[in-house]
């Protein structure tokens, strides 16, 4: 899955918007890498900058400082033509689909704009890429072409939108909470269409939204972000097997379950995230973290690599470091003997 | 069992428009007990919303109501707003899923408060600012005196549902509706803002009804479940049951589409293709048969009855889903665009 070079490198980006109450500190320093294939997903809640951060990486507006390298060129260095240029291999789907459609436009020159924007092929092969784009999200040309985003459902207009953004043929897709309006059957559909462009097209994502479980379902990798900052990093089952960041537990202990038996979720956490304005001394999750003592009002974790792949920035995370190596090994031996107390531990 | 605080029988909703009327809600039959969550689950346009709002009358004219509805015995179908004001807030409240729209942007939150206990009770201002400050304090809302004079816009949207919350206990009402009152928050918000309808509801003995889009929401803190598809409830049990031996196809479909964090990365999600349907041209026999993998020409010609097939646990098809926990069926096609 992890060939060597990153199709998109992000390091140290800030984002930071001036407003008469301060500034606020959306994205600070978060670094990540995407590979070709691979769907990176970023777990947060409302205000932790997870938004901010998909629009950095496009750079539309520009981040504050910090770079993001796109097969090899730093983007943030580029200006007008070079930059739509780069930009076409990276495209973005949005949580609202009738927010991104012109409604006055049928559904077949919404598909044909981007094609006509960066001026591809002549009129009759844009007339065939459109049916071809169609076809491949599962909507009929001859139907649904000529309809308007009002005659549309909310699953179909969604489907239109990711049209338009694979009609370019991007590398990289980035959709930010491109499912949280669908209801759950049809939520279901377009996740398995997102899987399906995974494998035909080879497409790699960063996938962004709130939901642990629906991220999961899509990422190989999974990063949770709070407050403007990446708290844990890890390839999604780990992630969920074996949570080392507080913040991270808490989340999955949030999540209602319709496992029969499973009982109801819990409260983990108390109280409101702070305000990216003046966040927390420190680690920003400390104000509300079970574990935190003086240590971590003074000193900000860093990021640390505990097991393969799965890093942390804790400075008590739930398991340390000797614990994880140690079940590696043992987890290799003999894999049925595998302890699971650890993870049964509250916070 | 005691007495249902409400009881609704046989409720019918059809709005008439121009074009053809469509027939929201379709017969639709339950009763909620005193201290009793009940949740009523359903995709968009299914009628669990319009349902619970031809309970309160805060449906247009358009809307044609028939069937019944009583309150602690009380009908509420059919009258005028002059005399179901008397009911709504002090018998009946409601919570709904945006707060920022609920609230007055150019008034302090206290006001609005105090203005819900003054529309009901006969109390001075002061009385009414100390009442606004306990249910602030209730709704476990920190400096509650502090919290009175903020306005909408200074309070995180948690803390906007409390106090829409708040409002709506203002008069203890003994039904508190709550509708999709936390799908817009987060998973850690939604866990707190449930966690204190449950309690509040245990203090104040409240019932307390969920109308809500997320079954695994209905899963964790319903005691009884109502399953909606096209106007009609097409399965109900307590909650512990019917996620254990799910029996109508419907449900199971969409206890299927749902992501789980236990399920493998990239394993495609069981879906059903098509889309509901048009409620102002329902086809003969079950409305979910176009779409139900278990359908046969019985399903296609004659519509099945909700009855009570075990105890406790109504459903409405004639091939339900047998046996045990749900299997996991193989993928579905998944366009969804026939």
């Amino acid at each position: 899955m992890t060939s060597a070079e990153p199709l998109l490198s992000v390091r140290d980006l800030v984002h930071q918007f001036h407003t008469y109450a301060g500034t606020v500190q959306a994205v600070s320093g978060v670094s990540f890498d995407v590979y070709p294939g691979e769907t990176l997903g970023i777990v947060g809640e409302t205000g932790s900058g997870k938004s901010t951060l998909a629009r950095a990486v496009l750079q539309a507006p520009r981040p504050t400082s910090g770079s993001v390298t796109f097969r090899g060129t730093d983007l943030t260095t580029l200006h007008g033509t070079p930059l739509l240029q780069v930009r076409r291999h990276l495209q973005m789907v949005f949580q609202d689909p009738f927010g991104s459609l012109d409604p006055k436009w049928t559904v077949r020159n919404l598909v044909a704009e981007p094609l006509i924007a960066y001026r591809t092929g002549d009129r009759a092969a844009r007339r065939e890429r459109v049916d071809e784009v169609l076809e491949l999200v599962g909507l009929d040309p001859a139907i649904h072409g000529r309809r308007r985003p009002r005659e549309l459902s909310g699953g179909q207009a969604q489907r239109v939108a990711i049209a338009r953004a694979v009609a370019l043929s991007p590398a990289l897709l980035i959709c930010d909470e491109p499912v949280s309006s669908l209801d759950v059957l049809i939520q279901a559909q377009v996740l398995n269409l997102f899987e399906r462009l995974r494998t035909e097209l080879g497409l790699s994502y960063l996938f962004i939204a709130h939901d642990l479980a629906l991220v999961k379902q899509v990422s190989d990798r999974v990063a949770v972000m709070y407050l403007g900052k990446l708290c844990e990093v890890g390839p999604g089952e780990t992630v969920y097997r074996e949570p080392l960041h507080p913040y991270t537990r808490a989340l999955l202990d949030s999540v209602p379950d319709t496992t029969p038996g499973a009982g109801r979720a819990t409260v983990t956490i108390s109280g409101e995230p702070p305000s990216p304005i003046h966040p927390p001394s420190g680690c920003r999750f400390r104000t509300r973290c079970p574990r935190a003592a003086e240590r971590c009002a003074v000193e900000e974790p860093p990021m640390r690599e505990l097991a393969s792949g799965h890093a942390v920035a804790c400075h008590f995370p739930l398991v340390e470091e000797a614990a994880l190596v140690e079940e590696a090994a043992e987890h290799e031996g003999v894999p049925a003997a595998r302890a699971t107390s650890r993870s049964d531990e509250k916070i | 069992m005691t007495d249902a605080l409400l009881d609704v029988e046989d409720l019918k909703v059809t709005f008439s428009g121009r074009g053809r009327p469509v027939r929201a809600v379709d017969g639709v039959s339950y009763s909620v007990y005193p201290g009793q969550t009940l949740a009523i689950v359903g995709e968009s346009g299914s009628g669990k919303t319009v349902s619970c709002r031809a309970v309160m009358g805060l449906l247009p004219r358009t809307a044609a109501i028939t069937g019944s509805a009583a309150f602690a015995g009380r009908q509420l179908i059919g009258l005028s707003d002059e005399q179901l004001r008397r009911h709504r807030g002090a018998d009946i409240a409601m919570v709904f899923q945006d707060p920022s729209r609920s609230l007055n942007p150019t008034m302090r939150v206290g006001s609005q408060i105090a203005e819900a206990v003054r529309a009901h009770r006969p109390v001075s201002k002061p009385q009414a600012r100390e009442h606004a400050v306990d249910l602030l304090r209730l709704v476990r809302i920190p400096l509650p005196e502090r919290r009175f004079e903020e306005y909408p816009h200074q309070l995180s949207g948690g803390m906007r549902q409390r106090v829409m919350i708040a409002i709506a206990l203002a008069c203890r009402p003994r039904l508190l509706i709550a509708d999709e009152a936390t799908t817009a928050l987060d998973v850690t918000t939604q866990a707190q803002i449930m966690e204190l309808l449950l309690e509040l509801q245990g203090e104040l003995g409240m019932a307390l009804m969920l109308i809500s889009h997320d079954l695994a929401l209905a899963a964790s803190y319903a005691d009884e479940v109502i399953v909606m598809y096209a106007g009609r409830i097409v399965e109900q049990a307590p909650a512990s049951r019917l996620f254990s031996r799910v029996r109508m196809p419907y449900t199971q479909a969409l206890l299927e589409a749902i992501p789980r964090l236990e399920h493998p990365a990239h394993a495609p999600l069981p879906v059903i293709g098509g889309r509901p349907p048009d409620l102002s041209a329902l086809p003969p026999g079950c409305s979910f048969a176009p779409r139900c993998r278990y359908a046969a020409d019985d399903c296609r010609a004659t519509e099945p009855p909700l009855a009570e097939h075990e105890p406790g646990h109504r459903w409405a098809c004639w091939h339900p889903v047998q046996g045990g926990p749900p299997a996991m069926g193989p993928a579905g096609e998944d366009r969804g665009a026939a």
